[in-house]
């Protein structure tokens, strides 16, 4: 495996349950990232895909440092980035760089475009003087395909793709090796994801940059991650290359996923089995004993609700199942 | 945005601004004085308050009548080519002592309102920016306040700053009013602050600035108050009109400003008993009361549009 640019062991973070006006008590913890780990190659895509609600925002906020983890470790080229402050954090913010999910709030709607794209040169003066911020403004509207000539333009009076282009540009403003994307494209309509997702390909080659690419939904990953985690109540259920993941799942969590992404091809409809999840997620306060997906999980047995399965290999890659095994005619081919 | 109508008419003037002047950019401010310049209630708001403002500054331009010198023969005198506003119960001139009113109705009402804004907008955009317990210490630290009535909070205030029986000066009693005024309401206009900067706080926006590395101050004073002070700004030409109101009051109640000292708000609590009889004594001054507030309430709903993008 080439280098890791970034190395996240046993990330948790808990956010108190608190009660009470004036004097707060603690009634419990929602368990929203509980134990991750994952190395990210250099150049590398990592899709995390997940209900909503499993941890995947919490993740990412945290891995941008905008959250402090309750324990763990996240090392970004060797340092770790928790034990970072002033100057070294601020070098940081240029290394990693977050594209958020909602392009109608991501952007201050009382700032000119110019003014959105060219903050990240206000904040870090040295990267870019004075003189030469506008023009390295336009250059990054361009690069993301806006017109550059736009820069006194507010937010409100472009579409969605063009908010999140714009979002995308101030993200690479300060030329960061790593993008956290989360949910780019969740909120925007297909045709436009598609764009949305081909650019981000396209300034993965140009720029070299590494992504840790956050979605909802199994085939908007596969498209561009080289890796895919699946996230379950905090926990990675299934880590493997693409191949791995969409062709040989293992894991019942992963297989309910990928047999309920619509197939394309109405010929090979009929002959694949749609796996429907019974109840809901359970919730993050008062996890499940043992497997945390057992209680939506056909294959649930007495030793999944006694003994928590780890993720080591099994049948090839990492998969938290004591049943792991492959499902005929859930992979998507 | 979702209308194709709004966007095709706002489509040719965008095209001509971005073109026209396309190697300047702008920011916001530079973009609410262009539009602001071409708005007839701010222009019209604007010459009120400079009138209003000019009445305060120099009364002697106005009236060469002097508004404490009192004819009893023509107390309640209707409004007349000599008196056009008529004679007061003293037999005052209304129009002159209206005019000799402003400078400290005004004052009152503009400094009284600056000052609740501020120390309100301030508290509020700390607490709700910084939550936890920072937050509760000032909301109940506020609530000190809040829950004092104004005319009891008022009495105790003016009385401890004025023994009874003491004659202090114009100044040092306007001073006190607007202190008493701003003391007694900034908890509302913190309250306003904390919960729109809650809200503000939340945005996607905010999170993005601070992966940037944005530090607090430039969080709050570019991000969270651009999009926090509307509100804060509604409630501030309100309270304007409230404040020369509670002036009035606190002059009524012997504690405010005293004769030979005029406000509108003096002449309104004069008027009170005879309204009936005299209808012209109460009107005229109120007259004065409602078009400054309407020229403030003007100018800041012309501010505030102009400063929000999506209004234009």
């Amino acid at each position: 495996m080439p280098e890791a640019i970034l190395e996240v062991r046993d990330l948790v973070k808990h956010f108190p349950v608190q009660v009470g006006v004036l004097f707060k008590r603690t009634i419990g913890h929602v368990k929203a990232v509980d134990g991750v780990s994952f190395d990210l190659a250099r150049g590398e895509t990592l899709g995390v895909v997940g209900e909503s609600g499993c941890g995947k925002s919490t993740l990412a906020q945290v891995l941008m440092r905008l959250e402090k983890a309750t324990s763990g470790t996240v090392r970004f080229e060797g340092r770790d980035i928790f034990g970072l402050a002033g100057q070294e954090l601020r070098r940081l913010r240029r290394d990693i760089q977050i594209v958020l999910q909602d392009p109608y709030t991501s952007l201050n709607p009382r700032m000119t475009v110019g003014d959105l794209v060219g903050e990240p040169f206000e904040i870090h003066p040295d990267v870019a003087p004075k003189g030469e911020r506008r023009r390295k403004v336009q250059e990054l509207l361009d690069v993301v395909g806006l017109n550059p000539e736009h820069i006194n333009r507010y937010p409100h009076q472009f579409s969605g793709g063009q908010r999140q282009r714009i979002g995308i540009a101030r993200a690479l403003a300060l030329r960061p090796k790593v993008i956290i994307c989360d949910e780019p494209v969740s909120a925007l309509d297909v045709s436009v994801q598609a764009q949305v997702m081909n650019l981000l390909d396209t300034l993965q080659a140009e720029f070299d940059l590494s992504y840790v690419f956050i979605a909802h939904d199994l085939s908007v990953v596969r498209h561009l991650s080289d890796r895919v985690a699946v996230m379950y109540l905090g926990k990675v259920v299934e880590i493997g290359t693409d191949e791995q993941i969409y062709e040989h799942p293992t894991h019942p969590y992963t297989q309910a996923l990928l047999s309920a992404v619509p197939v394309p091809d109405p010929e090979l409809r009929g002959r694949r089995e749609v796996i429907r999840l019974t109840g809901d997620v359970p919730s993050p306060v008062n996890p499940p004993s043992g497997c945390r997906f057992r209680t939506r999980c056909w294959k649930a047995r007495d030793v999944c609700a006694q003994e928590e399965p780890a993720l080591v290999d099994r049948l090839g890659h990492p998969s938290a199942c004591h049943f792991a095994e492959e499902h005929p005619h859930v992979a998507v081919g | 945005m979702s209308d194709p109508a709004v966007v095709a008419a706002d489509e040719p003037e965008l095209e001509q601004i971005v073109t026209g002047k396309q190697d300047k950019p702008r920011s916001l401010g530079s973009d609410a004085w262009h539009e602001l310049r071409r708005k007839p209630t701010f222009l019209i708001s604007l010459i009120l308050i400079l009138i209003v403002v000019a009445m305060a500054l120099f009364p002697g331009l106005f009236t060469h009548v002097s508004p404490t010198a009192a004819d009893l023969n023509h107390a309640r005198g209707g409004p007349s080519a000599q008196a056009w506003f008529g004679y007061d119960v003293q037999g005052s001139d209304v129009y002159a002592r209206a005019i000799y009113g402003t400078r400290a109705s005004l004052l009152v009402g503009v400094f009284a309102t600056l000052g609740t804004v501020l120390i309100g907008g301030i508290v509020g955009i700390v607490a709700g920016f910084y939550g936890r317990w920072t937050d509760s210490l000032l909301a109940r630290f506020a609530d000190i306040f809040a829950g004092m009535p104004f005319v009891l909070g008022a009495i105790v205030i003016m009385l401890t700053l004025n023994a009874p029986g003491s004659n202090p000066g114009e100044t040092r009693i306007l001073s006190q009013v607007v202190f008493s005024i701003a003391v007694l309401s900034w908890p509302v206009a913190m309250r306003i602050m904390r919960a729109a900067t809650l809200v503000a706080k939340q945005q996607d926006y905010v999170k993005a600035a601070r992966g940037l590395g944005a530090g607090p101050l430039r969080i709050i004073f570019r991000h969270l108050l651009p999009n926090t002070v509307a509100p804060v700004m509604v409630y501030a030409t309100i309270a304007l009109g409230a404040n020369i109101g509670a002036e009035a009051t606190l002059a009524y109640l012997g504690i405010g400003l005293r004769p030979p000292v005029v406000s509108w708000g003096v002449m309104i609590s004069d008027a009170r008993d005879y309204v009936a009889a005299a209808p012209h004594i109460l009107l005229f001054p109120a007259a004065f009361v409602s078009v400054t507030v309407l020229a403030f309430v003007m100018l800041g709903d012309a501010v505030r549009d102009a400063f929000d993008p999506k209004s234009r």
